[in-house]
């Protein structure tokens, strides 16, 4: 029942051509054409790093923004207005179940447009594939979570589609610009690199990873505990109609 | 036997009760109608039986069962199919269909059910693509799929041309005869006449009727009524004179009598004996939607 839905919805997902090719390709295009316009020399001032390595982190926060504020919860708002999961609860299949496997694809997506990124910057720009494996495998899921958490949250608590766009745009802008997708996060003052640090899905966390230092552990637990009170908050003010 | 019963029924809103002590029983094999004006409590009643909403007080069983208490069971054994409830989209038909199936222990052969419904050259479109008449075929479908016992299904042909509203009844009709026992919710007096065994009238929370759509007709005092317009002029008191006449009243040359009984015969023979000849004669007899006004006070569409 539950794979037979999760099937349903990542052809679902695959078949609105406009929203996968968004989600899986931007980030990657936005990642090598800075690089190679900007980025692809070692910079004195980075400690011989080259910028478009320190960037790569924030095109992870951009792919995991859309997707967990984005296209995931304005799916479940949708499918909430049109009635979907109140047909389900008429069925042995709950409704639970499509937010399972709404979950299942989106995360499966991210992974799969982590992959392109990584390899694509890889093959394009030589960005060297991240150092510390596991810490970035930890710090690439609890971010996830966290973030897919908090977006779970505005769609359980939006009455209707056009409410949840008004808290999920801000959220999605305040995600991306502490993430450095907009500016790079050198040119933030202090302060907010500090917060950045913290805000989900952890784009420092990912970095250090990234760069062969292990992750702080106060971020990862950031994540962690920000994906227990956003996700237990969205489960229980969840409504299925 | 019976598969549906309802108790003393209360369902409110706040200070508002849309079911107010509702008390019937539904047996085996039958179509039921539940009949009622919009915001009569008519969906309020079948979303209880479906285990959607916990009622206030009374009591509902289901093949025996609680549709709160025994929710997991009951959604094995009962088909909804919903008021505005849609599915995806992108959603194609088969896809639906074969997803609802799989929710199922021993579901029926969708491309049966498709052809059946006359879904099968649809099988590969997509939800969003369908028509209105479609989309309710597919929803009563998938209300079916799991060889479900009960099927309740809310204002089925609302929004269906006429046409697709007859395939409909008619589709209705074929599932009953497969053995399903099926619920109508509908505001439609000819739907009701046309499909139900036995009709549940309910209004503004209240059940005032439940019989056969016979047995509510007979209900209301018979009164008939001739309306025509005479070939010379003719005097109230030939008519009113009659033990069957019990009124008179005229609309420009067109003169209509109200009455009970052998009404035509005695009226016809008065005109006989006074060489009037009746034109354009029309009878009217009380239907469903007289039932309804006498029952009610107002009409199915106010």
């Amino acid at each position: 029942m539950l794979t037979k839905m999760i099937g349903v919805e990542t052809r679902l997902f695959f078949r609105e051509p406009g929203v996968w090719l968004l989600t899986i390709l931007l980030p990657t295009i936005v990642l090598v054409v800075v690089g190679l316009l900007f980025g692809v020399k070692p910079d004195p001032s980075l400690g011989g790093h080259r910028w478009i390595d320190i960037f790569a982190p924030s095109m992870v926060v951009m792919t995991l923004a859309i997707l967990g504020v984005n296209t995931l919860p304005a799916r479940l708002v949708k499918y909430r207005e049109k009635g979907v999961m109140r047909r389900l609860s008429t069925t042995p299949a709950s409704p639970r179940s499509l937010l399972i496997a709404q979950l299942a694809v989106n995360m499966g997506v991210a992974v799969g447009s982590l992959v392109v990124l990584v390899v694509v910057g890889n093959v394009v720009l030589q960005i060297p594939f991240p150092k510390d494996m596991l810490g970035f495998g930890v710090a690439f899921l609890l971010g996830m979570s966290a973030l897919f958490a908090l977006g779970l949250l505005v769609a359980a608590v939006a009455p209707t589609a056009g409410i949840a766009s008004a808290l999920f745009v801000p959220l999605f802008a305040l995600v991306m610009f502490l993430g450095g997708v907009y500016l790079p996060r050198q040119m933030l003052p202090d302060l907010l690199i500090r917060v950045g640090d913290y805000t989900p899905p952890g784009v420092q966390a990912l970095l250090d990873a990234w760069s062969g230092t292990s992750p702080q552990l106060a971020q990862l637990a950031a994540m962690g505990v920000i994906t227990i009170l956003a996700g237990a908050a969205a489960v229980r003010r969840f409504r299925w109609e | 036997m019976n598969v549906i019963e309802v108790t003393n029924l209360v369902k409110r809103y706040g200070d508002h009760t849309a079911v107010d002590d509702v008390s019937f029983a539904v047996e085996e094999g039958e179509i039921f109608a539940i009949l009622g004006p919009n915001g009569a409590g008519k969906t309020t009643t079948v979303e209880s039986i479906s285990g959607l909403r916990t009622p206030d007080s009374g009591t509902i069983r289901v093949l025996g069962l609680d549709p709160r208490r025994d929710r997991d069971e009951l959604r094995r054994v009962v088909g909804v199919q919903l008021q505005e409830s849609e599915l995806p989209d992108q959603i194609r038909v088969r896809e639906a269909m074969d997803l609802y199936a799989s929710f199922y222990a021993e579901p029926r052969d969708p491309e049966r059910l498709l052809d059946d419904l006359g879904l099968a050259d649809k099988r590969t479109s997509a939800y969003g693509k369908l028509s209105g008449g479609q989309k309710q075929r597919l929803s009563i479908a998938l209300a079916l799929i799991g060889n479900q016992k009960i099927a309740i299904l809310d204002e089925l042909t609302t929004g269906l041309d006429p046409r697709a509203r007859r395939d409909t009844w008619q589709l209705i009709e074929d599932v009953r005869a497969g053995g399903v026992t099926v619920i109508l919710v509908t505001h439609f007096m000819e739907e009701a006449e046309r499909l139900a065994d036995r009709i549940a009238v309910i209004d503004a929370g209240r059940l005032v009727a439940l019989d056969t759509p016979a047995g509510i007709v007979s209900r209301v005092d018979a009164e008939q009524r001739l309306r025509f317009r005479p070939s010379a002029p003719i005097e109230d008191g030939l008519l009113t004179g009659l033990p069957e006449v019990r009124s008179v009243r005229r609309h420009g040359q067109t003169v209509e009598v109200a009455g009970t009984g052998n009404l035509v015969v005695a009226v016809t023979a008065v005109l006989a004996r006074n060489r009037i000849v009746a034109n354009e004669l029309r009878i009217e007899q009380a239907g469903l939607d007289d039932a309804f006004v006498a029952l009610t006070g107002r009409t199915l569409a106010s």
